[in-house]
């Protein structure tokens, strides 16, 4: 029974190091990488939640027979998915299993002398030969000493054996062991950092808390507490429209002006004092570990909307969001009324630079150079009071009818800069007073970053040194042979990206070279890689 | 010298760049013609690092058609080569002069135009520069002809007049970034080349059809072309880690304020790097070198191109739009 009970054991064992061998070899590392190369596959093809959740939507909406599958196998979210993180994970694992046996034995060998010359030079597929008059002690001591430039030599009884490019090995550990710390900088990055977006209209301020912002995507370990308590103010907005030339209608040199506190907290006067930024694409603003960027803007159309007896029930800029590069631009106004049922709504378009192009209304470009609105009104109730909270930027019809001229025709509320319309029926009245710009910021927060920063700079290092050193091994024998010393030379790279043809006969020459005298002339020099071939 | 002046010089340098590459083919075609009346002599065969179409001996042959042969292939190899030279100079006027047409001036690689007709530049210099070194000179019909039919596909399809960076390019992460990513493309191309005739040449032999006539009988060794594969990957790969995983993350965190945002372009880039690596690993692994190595360097250049041309038509999430002339600063709106 004992040795049953030890067999058993044994073959568990043995089978926990065979899988153990098996995940950290080459072979596995190779099928690792290559599955890594395919599953991210679908993320550069399918469109994905996490990256345009607009676009996704719209693709599920396109294809309803493959949503559901594919949502079952994470497509739509294939970096989050589980058979993403699985072959990830098994990398891991299989890189970490691989490195740390290889650091000891590297650990070890370092200091060791280059292993001696194997006894029949002949065999090695690099080799060269040749006779000489000179005694091999001779040879040899000029071998070792011409040998020990930037290679450790040892020599034994009738050899001198030298080695070169260990360094290789170190790079290689380098560069593996700086992906382990890349991957551990990225999951402190997206685990404790967060990002967040918000629309401000130029003029409104903002103060980093949670409830400011308008989108917001934490990493699973954030901690609300530890956000940097600034605030700023977007004063102003500036673009460049392009005029002429290829690009016209091509905006640039985008300015957001904008002053920032570090430090809002508290009492008035304990806040930090005021700083000033001119905040523009590729230049982010970094207040402590914080960065904000300027990566979007619009228009802001100034409307007024009075009820019947002129009560001001909606008045200040509104965000239109743009639709198309020309910024031609859609927008809702809610307006709740004095009394239930009686709210007003708009919903239509801006236009920066209207025009009419045989009767039809056309935006001509991004700038506002003739801003314009074109909106359908509507009243009843917008359901606000219900408690379902609903989109700004859009409208939900249900409770609402549309107005109409009184001869039934649709009317629409077309406005230019200080304009007033009158609604049908005298329901109220529209102003536009002009516009104003916004700009979309993306506020975010990476800790740490340095670390992946030091993990893929160290992995550059580490991958210099291992594709660029070459390791190499260079052997000389010599011995008595029919009267005269018969030098054998072979070379060995381990890199398997030398050509070592030219190594071969540079070391065979200047050992022919340095002999005193004239050297007996070269009987036989082998270069065997073409050769044997041929 | 007037912006459109400058514009039109490159155009018209990008022609000239074009006939000439023609003319180089040609020689190389007439070179290698030549030489198929030739069999290949083992022995005469210099190692590559020497460098050149080796001069070939024939035994039997007389020895008035053989000299005539050897000139003519000696002449027209000479002819090709230095109309490459002379091709690749006049890419280069059209690169340079495509940058001063810009107002204000900037590198030129702002849209795939410009990307396409870089990246075939630095294919040819990087052919041309280690030519010797590696005794590349079988390559060159090759490159010859495949400069030729990227900078037709530039011309006829990608072409874009002369404009203004979009607000997101136009920093000096363009340089470092683009540059690398241009020079890894081109690198990984002319390795893609090698890998190629890797896998042409292993099949000849395999099915003993090596004959001792022909372009591929002319190929360098086996081991030498996995060798001369195998350095142009160490160069390139480095390369493309520094553009993709350093300056590129640090760009995108400048102007799209997120390092990695698994945007389609970067993801397909990450796949190309991935390649590469199983490639260096496929060298070092039992089983895997030689054949399967080769092919995974042509998966690797196969991503590398899709990436390039494939994303940017098929993909519209991507933000990295070279196609499209959308404002870098718009609403992604959720
Ligand atoms: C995250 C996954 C990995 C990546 C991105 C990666 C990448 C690379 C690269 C680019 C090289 C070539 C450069 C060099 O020689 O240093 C390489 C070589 C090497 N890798 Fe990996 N590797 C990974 C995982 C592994 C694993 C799991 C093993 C263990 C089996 C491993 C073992 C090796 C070895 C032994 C070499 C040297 C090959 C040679 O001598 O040419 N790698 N790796």
């Amino acid at each position: 029974m004992t040795t049953d009970r030890r067999a058993g054991e044994l073959t568990a064992w043995e089978l926990v190091r065979w899988t153990w061998r098996q995940l950290t070899s080459m072979r596995t590392a190779l099928v690792l990488l290559l599955l890594l190369a395919l599953g991210a596959i679908p993320g550069s093809v399918i469109p994905q939640s996490g990256v345009d959740a607009l676009k996704t939507q719209n693709w599920q909406d396109a294809h309803p027979t493959l949503t559901p599958i594919y949502e079952k196998l994470g497509l739509f979210s294939v970096y989050h998915s589980a058979w993403f993180a699985a072959i990830y994970l098994l990398l891991t694992v299989s890189l970490v299993g691989c490195i740390i046996p290889r650091l000891f034995v590297y650990w070890r060998g370092y200091r060791k002398q280059p292993p001696p010359a194997p006894r029949n030079l002949t065999r090695l597929p690099d080799h060269a030969a040749y006779t000489t008059a000179e005694e091999p002690d001779v040879v040899l001591h000029r071998a070792a000493r011409q040998l020990s430039r930037g290679n450790r030599v040892d020599t034994g009884d009738g050899w001198v054996s030298a080695e070169r490019g260990q360094l290789r090995e170190a790079g290689n550990l380098l560069f593996h062991l700086s992906v382990l710390i890349v991957l551990v900088g990225f999951g402190i990055g997206s685990l404790f950092g967060y990002k967040g977006g918000v629309i401000l209209v130029v003029g409104n301020g903002f103060s980093n808390t949670l409830t400011q912002y308008d989108d917001f995507a934490p990493g699973s370990l954030f901690d609300a507490g530890k956000m940097e308590p600034f605030c700023f103010t977007v004063h102003d907005f500036s673009v460049d429209w392009i005029s002429s030339g290829p690009r016209q209608g091509m905006a640039r040199g985008f300015q957001a002006p904008l002053t920032y506190r570090t430090s809002c907290e508290g009492p008035r006067s304990t806040w930090s004092p005021e700083q000033s930024y001119d905040l523009r694409v590729n230049h982010p603003l970094t207040i402590g570990g914080t960065q904000i960027f300027l990566i979007g803007h619009g228009y802001a159309p100034v409307i007024t909307v009075r009820d019947a007896q002129g009560n001001k029930l909606y008045d200040g800029p509104t965000v239109f969001l743009p639709e198309s590069s020309n910024f031609e631009s859609f927008g809702v106004i809610k307006a709740p009324g004095r009394t239930p049922g009686h709210d007003l709504a708009l919903q239509g378009l801006f236009y920066p630079t209207f025009a009419l192009v045989n009767g039809d209304p056309v935006n001509v470009m991004g700038d506002d150079r003739n801003p314009t609105i074109s909106m359908l009104a509507y009243t009843g109730d917008l359901g606000l009071s219900n408690g379902v909270p609903q989109s700004v930027y859009a409208l939900q019809k249900a409770g609402m009818t549309q107005l109409k001229k009184p001869n039934g025709k649709m009317f629409r509320v077309d406005l230019q800069p200080g304009e007033t319309v009158q609604l049908p029926d005298g329901k109220g009245s529209v102003t536009f007073h002009g516009v104003k710009h916004w700009t979309r910021l993306q506020i975010s927060r990476t800790p740490d970053v340095w670390i992946t920063l030091l993990g893929v700079v160290l992995a550059l290092v580490g991958l210099l040194g291992s594709l660029f050193i070459r390791p190499r091994r260079v052997w000389v024998r010599a011995r008595r042979h029919d009267g005269a010393t018969l030098v054998e030379v072979a070379a060995l790279d381990r890199s398997g990206g030398g050509d070592l043809t030219p190594v071969l006969s540079s070391v065979v020459d200047s050992l022919q070279d340095g002999g005193q005298g004239a050297p007996a002339p070269a009987e036989e020099v082998r270069r065997t890689e073409e050769e044997t071939r041929a | 010298m007037s912006d459109l002046a400058w514009e039109h010089l490159s155009n018209q340098a990008i022609g000239a760049a074009g006939v000439v590459y023609f003319l180089a083919l040609l020689a190389h075609l007439v070179e290698w013609s030549a030489l198929r009346t030739v069999p290949v002599k083992a022995a005469s065969r210099t190692s590559v690092a020497a460098g050149g179409v080796p001069p070939v001996v024939e035994e039997r042959g007389d020895a008035a058609t053989d000299e005539a042969t050897r000139f003519r292939v000696d002449m027209f190899g000479r002819l090709a080569l230095m109309l490459t030279v002379i091709g690749c100079a006049a890419q280069l006027v059209a690169l340079v002069a495509r940058g001063m047409a810009a107002d204000p001036n900037r590198v030129p690689w702002g849209n795939m135009y410009e990307f396409t007709i870089t990246g075939s530049f630095v294919m040819v210099a990087g052919y041309l520069l280690l030519r010797k070194r590696f005794g590349l000179d079988w390559m060159g019909p090759i490159v010859t002809a495949m400069v030729l039919v990227l900078l037709m596909i530039a011309v006829l399809w990608l072409y874009t007049p002369v404009e203004p960076l979009s607000e997101a390019l136009n920093s000096p992460w363009l340089v470092i970034h683009v540059m690398s990513a241009i020079i890894a493309t081109g690198a990984f191309t002319l390795g893609g080349i090698t890998s190629a005739l890797y896998l042409v040449r292993a099949r000849a032999e395999k099915r003993g059809a090596a004959a001792d006539r022909g372009y591929v009988a002319r190929l360098p060794s086996l081991p030498t072309l996995d060798r001369v594969s195998y350095r142009i990957h160490a160069f390139a790969f480095p390369v493309w880690t520094f553009a993709v995983l350093i300056s590129g993350p640090i760009w995108a965190h400048q102007a799209w304020s997120s390092y990695w945002n698994w945007d389609p372009k970067e993801v397909c880039a990450f796949i190309t790097w991935v390649v590469y690596a199983a490639y260096l690993h496929a060298r070092a692994t039992a089983g895997w070198r030689g054949r399967n190595a080769a092919i995974l360097a042509l998966v690797g250049v196969a991503t590398l191109w899709f990436n390039f041309i494939g994303i940017n038509y098929f993909s519209t999430t991507s933000q990295h739009s070279y196609a499209s002339g959308a404002s870098a600063v718009s609403l992604r709106d959720r």
